[in-house]
Protein backbone atom coordinates (compact mmCIF):
# COMPACT_ATOMS: atom_id res chain seq x y z
CA UNK A 1 0.00 0.00 0.00
CA UNK A 2 1.39 3.34 -0.97
CA UNK A 3 0.95 6.10 1.53
CA UNK A 4 3.47 8.46 -0.06
CA UNK A 5 2.06 11.88 -0.81
CA UNK A 6 2.45 13.27 -4.30
CA UNK A 7 1.82 17.05 -4.49
CA UNK A 8 0.83 16.63 -8.15
CA UNK A 9 -1.82 13.99 -7.43
CA UNK A 10 -3.04 15.79 -4.30
CA UNK A 11 -3.60 19.00 -6.23
CA UNK A 12 -5.23 17.09 -9.12
CA UNK A 13 -7.70 15.72 -6.58
CA UNK A 14 -8.29 19.12 -4.98
CA UNK A 15 -8.86 20.63 -8.42
CA UNK A 16 -11.36 17.92 -9.27
CA UNK A 17 -13.30 18.39 -6.01
CA UNK A 18 -13.42 22.16 -6.56
CA UNK A 19 -14.64 21.65 -10.14
CA UNK A 20 -17.42 19.41 -8.82
CA UNK A 21 -18.32 22.15 -6.36
CA UNK A 22 -18.27 24.79 -9.10
CA UNK A 23 -20.91 22.91 -11.08
CA UNK A 24 -23.20 22.98 -8.04
CA UNK A 25 -24.11 26.66 -7.84
CA UNK A 26 -26.65 26.27 -5.09
CA UNK A 27 -24.16 24.54 -2.79
CA UNK A 28 -21.60 27.27 -3.43
CA UNK A 29 -24.19 29.95 -2.64
CA UNK A 30 -25.23 28.16 0.56
CA UNK A 31 -21.61 27.68 1.63
CA UNK A 32 -20.91 31.38 1.23
CA UNK A 33 -24.14 32.90 2.50
CA UNK A 34 -25.70 30.57 5.10
CA UNK A 35 -23.28 31.19 8.00
CA UNK A 36 -23.67 34.97 7.58
CA UNK A 37 -27.45 34.66 7.49
CA UNK A 38 -27.54 32.50 10.63
CA UNK A 39 -25.17 34.86 12.38
CA UNK A 40 -27.57 37.68 11.48
CA UNK A 41 -30.35 35.80 13.21
CA UNK A 42 -28.20 35.48 16.33
CA UNK A 43 -27.42 39.20 16.12
CA UNK A 44 -31.13 40.06 16.04
CA UNK A 45 -31.78 37.64 18.92
CA UNK A 46 -29.72 39.72 21.35
CA UNK A 47 -30.10 43.12 19.69
CA UNK A 48 -32.68 44.38 22.21
CA UNK A 49 -31.42 42.51 25.28
CA UNK A 50 -29.58 44.93 27.60
CA UNK A 51 -26.06 43.92 28.57
CA UNK A 52 -25.26 43.96 32.31
CA UNK A 53 -22.62 46.62 33.11
CA UNK A 54 -19.10 45.20 33.14
CA UNK A 55 -20.21 42.08 31.25
CA UNK A 56 -19.06 41.38 27.70
CA UNK A 57 -21.73 41.68 25.05
CA UNK A 58 -23.48 38.31 24.60
CA UNK A 59 -23.52 38.49 20.79
CA UNK A 60 -19.77 39.24 20.73
CA UNK A 61 -19.11 36.08 22.76
CA UNK A 62 -21.60 33.79 20.97
CA UNK A 63 -21.02 35.23 17.51
CA UNK A 64 -17.27 34.79 17.75
CA UNK A 65 -17.67 31.17 18.87
CA UNK A 66 -20.05 30.48 16.00
CA UNK A 67 -17.43 31.73 13.53
CA UNK A 68 -15.53 28.59 14.50
CA UNK A 69 -18.52 26.27 14.80
CA UNK A 70 -20.12 26.99 11.39
CA UNK A 71 -17.18 25.96 9.20
CA UNK A 72 -16.69 22.85 11.34
CA UNK A 73 -20.32 21.73 10.99
CA UNK A 74 -20.74 22.66 7.32
CA UNK A 75 -17.50 21.04 6.18
CA UNK A 76 -18.20 17.91 8.24
CA UNK A 77 -21.54 17.48 6.49
CA UNK A 78 -20.34 18.29 2.98
CA UNK A 79 -17.30 16.04 3.23
CA UNK A 80 -19.00 13.06 4.81
CA UNK A 81 -21.58 13.03 2.01
CA UNK A 82 -18.98 13.64 -0.73
CA UNK A 83 -16.80 10.78 0.52
CA UNK A 84 -19.77 8.49 1.00
CA UNK A 85 -20.61 9.10 -2.67
CA UNK A 86 -17.06 8.12 -3.65
CA UNK A 87 -17.46 4.93 -1.68
CA UNK A 88 -20.89 3.97 -3.03
CA UNK A 89 -20.50 5.09 -6.67
CA UNK A 90 -17.47 2.90 -7.37
CA UNK A 91 -15.20 5.87 -8.01
CA UNK A 92 -13.26 5.18 -4.82
CA UNK A 93 -12.56 1.57 -5.85
CA UNK A 94 -11.43 2.85 -9.22
CA UNK A 95 -9.27 5.67 -7.80
CA UNK A 96 -7.49 3.14 -5.59
CA UNK A 97 -6.47 1.11 -8.68
CA UNK A 98 -4.71 4.22 -10.08
CA UNK A 99 -1.36 5.64 -8.90
CA UNK A 100 -3.29 7.93 -6.48
CA UNK A 101 -2.38 7.18 -2.86
CA UNK A 102 -4.93 7.20 -0.07
CA UNK A 103 -3.33 10.22 1.54
CA UNK A 104 -3.31 12.08 -1.80
CA UNK A 105 -7.05 11.57 -1.96
CA UNK A 106 -7.72 12.67 1.63
CA UNK A 107 -5.37 15.65 1.50
CA UNK A 108 -6.90 16.64 -1.84
CA UNK A 109 -10.30 16.76 -0.18
CA UNK A 110 -8.85 18.68 2.77
CA UNK A 111 -7.21 21.20 0.46
CA UNK A 112 -10.32 21.75 -1.68
CA UNK A 113 -12.75 22.16 1.20
CA UNK A 114 -10.13 24.12 3.18
CA UNK A 115 -10.06 26.66 0.33
CA UNK A 116 -13.85 26.73 0.25
CA UNK A 117 -13.81 27.28 4.02
CA UNK A 118 -11.36 30.16 3.65
CA UNK A 119 -13.70 31.90 1.20
CA UNK A 120 -16.62 31.22 3.54
CA UNK A 121 -14.71 32.57 6.55
CA UNK A 122 -13.69 35.77 4.76
CA UNK A 123 -17.32 36.45 3.82
CA UNK A 124 -18.68 35.59 7.28
CA UNK A 125 -16.05 37.53 9.23
CA UNK A 126 -16.45 40.57 6.98
CA UNK A 127 -20.23 40.62 7.36
CA UNK A 128 -20.07 39.90 11.10
CA UNK A 129 -17.70 42.79 11.84
CA UNK A 130 -19.29 45.34 9.49
CA UNK A 131 -23.03 44.60 9.38
CA UNK A 132 -23.44 43.02 12.82
CA UNK A 133 -20.77 45.11 14.65
CA UNK A 134 -19.13 42.01 16.11
CA UNK A 135 -16.29 43.23 18.36
CA UNK A 136 -13.05 41.27 18.14
CA UNK A 137 -10.08 42.61 20.13
CA UNK A 138 -7.50 40.58 18.19
CA UNK A 139 -6.70 40.27 14.51
CA UNK A 140 -9.48 39.28 12.09
CA UNK A 141 -7.00 37.32 10.00
CA UNK A 142 -6.43 35.09 13.03
CA UNK A 143 -10.19 34.52 13.22
CA UNK A 144 -10.14 33.46 9.55
CA UNK A 145 -7.15 31.21 10.20
CA UNK A 146 -8.88 29.48 13.12
CA UNK A 147 -12.07 29.12 11.05
CA UNK A 148 -10.06 27.38 8.31
CA UNK A 149 -8.37 25.05 10.80
CA UNK A 150 -11.83 24.25 12.24
CA UNK A 151 -13.07 23.54 8.73
CA UNK A 152 -10.11 21.22 8.17
CA UNK A 153 -11.07 19.40 11.36
CA UNK A 154 -14.63 19.07 10.04
CA UNK A 155 -13.29 17.72 6.73
CA UNK A 156 -11.06 15.16 8.45
CA UNK A 157 -13.81 13.95 10.78
CA UNK A 158 -16.26 13.88 7.85
CA UNK A 159 -13.87 11.71 5.82
CA UNK A 160 -13.54 9.38 8.79
CA UNK A 161 -17.28 9.34 9.57
CA UNK A 162 -18.15 8.36 5.98
CA UNK A 163 -16.61 4.95 6.72
CA UNK A 164 -19.32 4.32 9.31
CA UNK A 165 -22.27 5.12 7.07
CA UNK A 166 -23.71 2.93 4.35
CA UNK A 167 -26.23 5.47 3.10
CA UNK A 168 -26.70 9.21 2.97
CA UNK A 169 -29.49 8.84 5.56
CA UNK A 170 -26.97 7.38 7.98
CA UNK A 171 -24.29 9.91 7.07
CA UNK A 172 -26.42 12.97 7.88
CA UNK A 173 -27.36 11.43 11.22
CA UNK A 174 -23.71 11.14 12.15
CA UNK A 175 -23.57 14.93 12.10
CA UNK A 176 -25.42 15.40 15.42
CA UNK A 177 -23.48 12.47 16.89
CA UNK A 178 -20.12 14.04 16.11
CA UNK A 179 -21.01 17.72 16.34
CA UNK A 180 -23.57 18.27 19.09
CA UNK A 181 -21.65 16.78 22.06
CA UNK A 182 -18.63 18.85 21.04
CA UNK A 183 -20.82 21.94 20.76
CA UNK A 184 -22.51 21.36 24.15
CA UNK A 185 -19.18 20.89 25.91
CA UNK A 186 -17.07 23.49 24.07
CA UNK A 187 -17.57 26.17 26.73
CA UNK A 188 -20.14 28.32 24.95
CA UNK A 189 -23.25 27.15 26.85
CA UNK A 190 -21.49 26.69 30.20
CA UNK A 191 -17.93 27.91 30.82
CA UNK A 192 -15.64 24.87 30.83
CA UNK A 193 -14.31 25.55 34.35
CA UNK A 194 -17.88 25.34 35.71
CA UNK A 195 -18.50 21.88 34.23
CA UNK A 196 -18.62 18.81 36.47
CA UNK A 197 -15.17 17.22 36.70
CA UNK A 198 -15.87 14.27 34.45
CA UNK A 199 -17.61 16.44 31.85
CA UNK A 200 -14.61 18.74 31.88
CA UNK A 201 -12.41 15.70 31.24
CA UNK A 202 -14.60 14.78 28.25
CA UNK A 203 -14.47 18.38 27.04
CA UNK A 204 -10.67 18.24 27.34
CA UNK A 205 -10.41 15.50 24.73
CA UNK A 206 -12.85 17.06 22.26
CA UNK A 207 -11.04 19.16 19.62
CA UNK A 208 -13.81 21.77 19.21
CA UNK A 209 -13.16 22.91 22.82
CA UNK A 210 -9.68 24.04 21.74
CA UNK A 211 -11.00 25.75 18.62
CA UNK A 212 -13.45 27.76 20.72
CA UNK A 213 -10.76 28.53 23.32
CA UNK A 214 -8.48 29.83 20.55
CA UNK A 215 -11.25 32.12 19.27
CA UNK A 216 -11.91 33.39 22.79
CA UNK A 217 -8.20 34.25 23.07
CA UNK A 218 -8.40 36.26 19.84
CA UNK A 219 -11.58 37.92 21.12
CA UNK A 220 -9.86 39.02 24.34
CA UNK A 221 -6.25 39.84 23.41
CA UNK A 222 -5.01 42.35 20.83
CA UNK A 223 -1.96 40.17 20.06
CA UNK A 224 -1.78 36.45 19.26
CA UNK A 225 -1.13 34.63 22.54
CA UNK A 226 0.89 31.49 23.18
CA UNK A 227 -2.24 29.84 24.55
CA UNK A 228 -4.00 30.52 21.26
CA UNK A 229 -1.20 28.91 19.23
CA UNK A 230 -1.24 25.86 21.50
CA UNK A 231 -5.02 25.59 21.04
CA UNK A 232 -4.70 25.93 17.26
CA UNK A 233 -1.94 23.30 17.35
CA UNK A 234 -4.21 20.88 19.22
CA UNK A 235 -6.97 21.32 16.61
CA UNK A 236 -4.46 20.83 13.79
CA UNK A 237 -3.08 17.72 15.53
CA UNK A 238 -6.59 16.28 15.95
CA UNK A 239 -7.16 16.95 12.25
CA UNK A 240 -4.05 14.99 11.25
CA UNK A 241 -5.01 12.16 13.59
CA UNK A 242 -8.49 11.96 12.05
CA UNK A 243 -6.97 12.00 8.54
CA UNK A 244 -4.66 9.13 9.51
CA UNK A 245 -7.60 7.14 10.87
CA UNK A 246 -9.62 7.95 7.73
CA UNK A 247 -6.75 6.66 5.58
CA UNK A 248 -6.90 3.39 7.51
CA UNK A 249 -10.59 3.02 6.60
CA UNK A 250 -9.82 3.25 2.86
CA UNK A 251 -9.23 -0.33 1.82
CA UNK A 252 -7.93 -1.17 -1.60
CA UNK A 253 -9.14 -4.73 -1.19
CA UNK A 254 -12.72 -5.31 -0.15
CA UNK A 255 -14.80 -8.45 0.02
CA UNK B 1 4.00 -14.59 -22.89
CA UNK B 2 1.05 -14.35 -20.51
CA UNK B 3 -0.01 -11.00 -19.12
CA UNK B 4 -2.05 -12.57 -16.34
CA UNK B 5 -1.68 -15.89 -14.54
CA UNK B 6 -4.30 -17.01 -12.04
CA UNK B 7 -3.62 -20.11 -9.94
CA UNK B 8 -6.04 -21.89 -7.61
CA UNK B 9 -7.92 -18.67 -6.87
CA UNK B 10 -10.52 -19.04 -4.13
CA UNK B 11 -12.74 -16.11 -3.16
CA UNK B 12 -15.45 -16.11 -0.53
CA UNK B 13 -17.98 -13.38 0.08
CA UNK B 14 -19.05 -13.77 3.65
CA UNK B 15 -19.51 -17.51 4.08
CA UNK B 16 -20.47 -17.99 0.45
CA UNK B 17 -17.81 -19.23 -1.97
CA UNK B 18 -17.79 -17.15 -5.16
CA UNK B 19 -14.76 -18.56 -6.98
CA UNK B 20 -13.63 -22.19 -6.60
CA UNK B 21 -9.94 -22.79 -7.36
CA UNK B 22 -10.00 -20.90 -10.62
CA UNK B 23 -6.86 -21.15 -12.73
CA UNK B 24 -6.36 -19.47 -16.08
CA UNK B 25 -3.97 -17.36 -18.05
CA UNK B 26 -4.43 -14.37 -20.29
CA UNK B 27 -2.07 -14.01 -23.28
CA UNK B 28 -0.52 -10.62 -23.99
CA UNK B 29 -1.76 -8.48 -26.84
CA UNK B 30 -5.05 -10.31 -27.26
CA UNK B 31 -8.69 -9.79 -26.39
CA UNK B 32 -9.70 -12.39 -23.82
CA UNK B 33 -13.41 -12.70 -23.18
CA UNK B 34 -14.72 -13.69 -19.77
CA UNK B 35 -18.17 -15.09 -20.35
CA UNK B 36 -20.79 -16.56 -18.14
CA UNK B 37 -24.25 -15.92 -16.80
CA UNK B 38 -24.95 -13.14 -14.36
CA UNK B 39 -23.79 -14.17 -10.88
CA UNK B 40 -21.16 -16.60 -12.15
CA UNK B 41 -18.30 -14.67 -10.54
CA UNK B 42 -17.05 -12.67 -13.55
CA UNK B 43 -16.85 -9.32 -11.74
CA UNK B 44 -15.18 -10.96 -8.75
CA UNK B 45 -12.50 -12.48 -10.97
CA UNK B 46 -11.91 -9.12 -12.68
CA UNK B 47 -11.69 -7.37 -9.31
CA UNK B 48 -9.08 -9.93 -8.29
CA UNK B 49 -7.04 -9.03 -11.41
CA UNK B 50 -6.92 -5.34 -10.45
CA UNK B 51 -6.28 -6.07 -6.77
CA UNK B 52 -9.60 -4.76 -5.48
CA UNK B 53 -10.87 -8.16 -4.31
CA UNK B 54 -9.92 -9.71 -1.01
CA UNK B 55 -8.96 -13.31 -1.82
CA UNK B 56 -8.97 -16.38 0.39
CA UNK B 57 -6.21 -18.35 -1.33
CA UNK B 58 -4.40 -18.72 -4.62
CA UNK B 59 -2.25 -16.31 -6.58
CA UNK B 60 -2.92 -13.70 -9.23
CA UNK B 61 0.12 -12.48 -11.14
CA UNK B 62 -0.27 -9.51 -13.46
CA UNK B 63 2.56 -8.35 -15.76
CA UNK B 64 5.01 -10.18 -13.52
CA UNK B 65 3.81 -8.66 -10.24
CA UNK B 66 1.25 -9.74 -7.64
CA UNK B 67 -2.13 -8.22 -8.60
CA UNK B 68 -2.73 -4.84 -7.01
CA UNK B 69 0.98 -4.00 -6.47
CA UNK B 70 1.87 -0.34 -6.48
CA UNK B 71 4.06 -0.94 -9.57
CA UNK B 72 0.97 -2.01 -11.53
CA UNK B 73 -1.23 0.99 -10.82
CA UNK B 74 -0.10 3.01 -13.83
CA UNK B 75 -0.02 -0.09 -16.07
CA UNK B 76 -3.50 -1.54 -15.46
CA UNK B 77 -6.77 0.17 -16.39
CA UNK B 78 -10.06 -0.94 -14.87
CA UNK B 79 -13.61 -0.12 -15.87
CA UNK B 80 -16.23 -1.26 -13.38
CA UNK B 81 -19.60 -2.60 -14.45
CA UNK B 82 -21.53 0.42 -13.19
CA UNK B 83 -19.95 3.52 -14.75
CA UNK B 84 -17.65 4.92 -12.07
CA UNK B 85 -17.22 8.50 -13.20
CA UNK B 86 -18.29 11.73 -11.57
CA UNK B 87 -21.82 12.64 -12.63
CA UNK B 88 -21.33 16.25 -11.56
CA UNK B 89 -18.35 16.78 -13.87
CA UNK B 90 -18.32 17.02 -17.66
CA UNK B 91 -16.94 14.19 -19.78
CA UNK B 92 -13.84 16.27 -20.47
CA UNK B 93 -13.29 17.11 -16.78
CA UNK B 94 -13.60 13.43 -15.87
CA UNK B 95 -11.13 12.35 -18.55
CA UNK B 96 -8.69 15.10 -17.61
CA UNK B 97 -8.86 14.12 -13.96
CA UNK B 98 -7.99 10.50 -14.68
CA UNK B 99 -5.37 11.68 -17.20
CA UNK B 100 -3.76 13.70 -14.41
CA UNK B 101 -3.75 10.65 -12.10
CA UNK B 102 -1.89 8.67 -14.79
CA UNK B 103 0.49 11.57 -15.44
CA UNK B 104 -0.98 12.39 -18.85
CA UNK B 105 -2.06 15.72 -20.25
CA UNK B 106 -5.20 17.27 -21.68
CA UNK B 107 -4.37 16.04 -25.22
CA UNK B 108 -4.46 12.41 -24.03
CA UNK B 109 -7.83 13.09 -22.39
CA UNK B 110 -9.28 14.56 -25.58
CA UNK B 111 -7.95 11.63 -27.62
CA UNK B 112 -9.54 9.10 -25.25
CA UNK B 113 -12.89 10.92 -25.47
CA UNK B 114 -12.70 10.86 -29.27
CA UNK B 115 -11.80 7.14 -29.16
CA UNK B 116 -15.07 6.27 -27.43
CA UNK B 117 -17.05 8.54 -29.77
CA UNK B 118 -17.97 11.15 -27.18
CA UNK B 119 -16.15 14.15 -28.72
CA UNK B 120 -19.42 15.97 -29.29
CA UNK B 121 -20.61 15.39 -25.73
CA UNK B 122 -17.26 16.32 -24.13
CA UNK B 123 -18.69 19.48 -22.56
CA UNK B 124 -21.77 17.80 -21.11
CA UNK B 125 -22.16 16.74 -17.51
CA UNK B 126 -21.86 12.95 -17.22
CA UNK B 127 -25.01 12.94 -15.09
CA UNK B 128 -26.99 14.31 -18.06
CA UNK B 129 -25.83 11.57 -20.46
CA UNK B 130 -27.62 8.37 -21.43
CA UNK B 131 -26.57 5.13 -19.74
CA UNK B 132 -24.58 4.00 -22.75
CA UNK B 133 -22.76 7.32 -23.04
CA UNK B 134 -21.95 7.23 -19.34
CA UNK B 135 -20.39 3.79 -19.78
CA UNK B 136 -18.27 5.12 -22.63
CA UNK B 137 -17.19 8.09 -20.53
CA UNK B 138 -16.09 5.59 -17.90
CA UNK B 139 -14.16 3.66 -20.57
CA UNK B 140 -12.45 6.85 -21.76
CA UNK B 141 -11.18 7.41 -18.22
CA UNK B 142 -9.36 4.06 -18.38
CA UNK B 143 -8.11 4.44 -21.98
CA UNK B 144 -6.56 7.78 -21.07
CA UNK B 145 -3.81 6.07 -19.07
CA UNK B 146 -2.82 3.91 -22.09
CA UNK B 147 -2.57 0.88 -19.81
CA UNK B 148 -0.78 -2.33 -20.81
CA UNK B 149 -3.65 -4.35 -19.38
CA UNK B 150 -7.21 -3.15 -19.72
CA UNK B 151 -9.82 -4.87 -17.56
CA UNK B 152 -13.37 -4.12 -18.72
CA UNK B 153 -16.43 -5.34 -16.85
CA UNK B 154 -19.36 -5.59 -19.29
CA UNK B 155 -18.38 -2.50 -21.30
CA UNK B 156 -20.99 -2.99 -24.03
CA UNK B 157 -24.11 -3.32 -21.86
CA UNK B 158 -26.84 -0.94 -22.99
CA UNK B 159 -25.09 0.04 -26.21
CA UNK B 160 -26.79 -0.03 -29.57
CA UNK B 161 -25.44 -2.58 -32.09
CA UNK B 162 -23.55 0.01 -34.13
CA UNK B 163 -21.64 1.28 -31.10
CA UNK B 164 -20.97 -2.24 -29.92
CA UNK B 165 -19.33 -3.12 -33.23
CA UNK B 166 -17.31 0.11 -33.08
CA UNK B 167 -16.12 -0.60 -29.56
CA UNK B 168 -15.13 -4.15 -30.41
CA UNK B 169 -13.06 -2.95 -33.36
CA UNK B 170 -11.53 -0.39 -30.99
CA UNK B 171 -10.61 -3.25 -28.60
CA UNK B 172 -8.97 -5.20 -31.43
CA UNK B 173 -7.07 -2.11 -32.55
CA UNK B 174 -5.76 -1.71 -29.00
CA UNK B 175 -4.77 -5.37 -28.90
CA UNK B 176 -3.01 -5.04 -32.25
CA UNK B 177 -1.02 -2.18 -30.73
CA UNK B 178 0.09 -4.46 -27.89
CA UNK B 179 -2.54 -3.87 -25.17
CA UNK B 180 -3.90 -6.91 -23.37
CA UNK B 181 -7.65 -6.79 -22.83
CA UNK B 182 -9.88 -8.81 -20.55
CA UNK B 183 -13.52 -8.13 -21.35
CA UNK B 184 -16.44 -9.67 -19.50
CA UNK B 185 -19.84 -10.16 -21.04
CA UNK B 186 -22.93 -12.22 -20.44
CA UNK B 187 -23.94 -12.01 -24.09
CA UNK B 188 -22.68 -15.05 -25.93
CA UNK B 189 -22.79 -13.39 -29.34
CA UNK B 190 -19.83 -11.32 -28.19
CA UNK B 191 -17.82 -14.46 -27.51
CA UNK B 192 -17.02 -14.89 -31.18
CA UNK B 193 -15.29 -11.51 -31.20
CA UNK B 194 -12.70 -12.60 -28.64
CA UNK B 195 -9.30 -14.10 -29.42
CA UNK B 196 -9.61 -16.30 -26.37
CA UNK B 197 -12.52 -17.34 -24.18
CA UNK B 198 -12.85 -18.06 -20.50
CA UNK B 199 -16.21 -19.58 -19.61
CA UNK B 200 -17.27 -19.21 -16.01
CA UNK B 201 -20.27 -20.76 -14.31
CA UNK B 202 -21.10 -20.84 -10.60
CA UNK B 203 -17.57 -19.74 -9.77
CA UNK B 204 -15.93 -22.54 -11.72
CA UNK B 205 -13.99 -22.24 -14.96
CA UNK B 206 -15.67 -24.46 -17.57
CA UNK B 207 -13.33 -23.71 -20.43
CA UNK B 208 -10.18 -21.79 -21.34
CA UNK B 209 -9.73 -21.94 -25.09
CA UNK B 210 -10.04 -20.09 -28.39
CA UNK B 211 -13.54 -19.83 -29.91
CA UNK B 212 -12.39 -22.20 -32.70
CA UNK B 213 -11.21 -24.82 -30.18
CA UNK B 214 -14.47 -24.51 -28.30
CA UNK B 215 -16.49 -25.01 -31.49
CA UNK B 216 -14.42 -28.03 -32.44
CA UNK B 217 -14.63 -29.57 -28.99
CA UNK B 218 -18.39 -29.27 -28.73
CA UNK B 219 -19.12 -29.92 -32.41
CA UNK B 220 -21.24 -26.81 -32.88
CA UNK B 221 -20.70 -23.47 -34.60
CA UNK B 222 -23.00 -21.65 -32.23
CA UNK B 223 -21.04 -20.55 -29.15
CA UNK B 224 -24.22 -20.31 -27.09
CA UNK B 225 -24.92 -23.99 -27.86
CA UNK B 226 -21.27 -24.79 -27.16
CA UNK B 227 -21.57 -23.18 -23.74
CA UNK B 228 -24.76 -25.10 -22.98
CA UNK B 229 -23.24 -28.43 -23.99
CA UNK B 230 -20.25 -27.71 -21.77
CA UNK B 231 -22.60 -26.99 -18.87
CA UNK B 232 -24.46 -30.26 -19.49
CA UNK B 233 -21.23 -32.21 -19.76
CA UNK B 234 -19.99 -30.83 -16.42
CA UNK B 235 -23.33 -31.53 -14.76
CA UNK B 236 -23.30 -35.14 -16.00
CA UNK B 237 -19.71 -35.53 -14.83
CA UNK B 238 -20.57 -34.34 -11.33
CA UNK B 239 -23.91 -36.16 -11.15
Amino acid sequence: MTTAVSPRLTSATAGRVLRQLRHDHRTVAMLLVLPSALLGLLYLLWADVPTAPGQPDTFDRVGLTMLGVFPFVVMFLVTSIAMLRERTSGTLERLLTTPLSRLDLLLGYGLAFGLAAAAQAVVTVTIATTVYDLDVTGSLSLVVLIAVVDAALGVALGLLASAFARSEFQAVQLMPVVVLPQFFLCGLLVPRDQLAGWLQAVSDVLPLSYAVAALQEVGASPEATGTMWVDVGVVAGATLLALGLAAATLRRRTS
Amino acid sequence: MDAVTVTDLVVHRGARPVLHEVGCSVPSGQVTGLLGPSGSGKSTLLRALVGAQRIRSGTVTVLGHPAGSAALRSRVGYVTQAPSVYGDLTVRENARHFAALYGRGAAAADAAIADVGLAEAAGQLVGDLSGGQRGRASLACALVGEPELLVLDEPTVGLDPVLRVELWSRFHALAAAGTTLVVSSHVMDEAGRCDRLLLLRDGRLLSDSTPAELRARTGTDDLEQAFLSLVRATEEATA
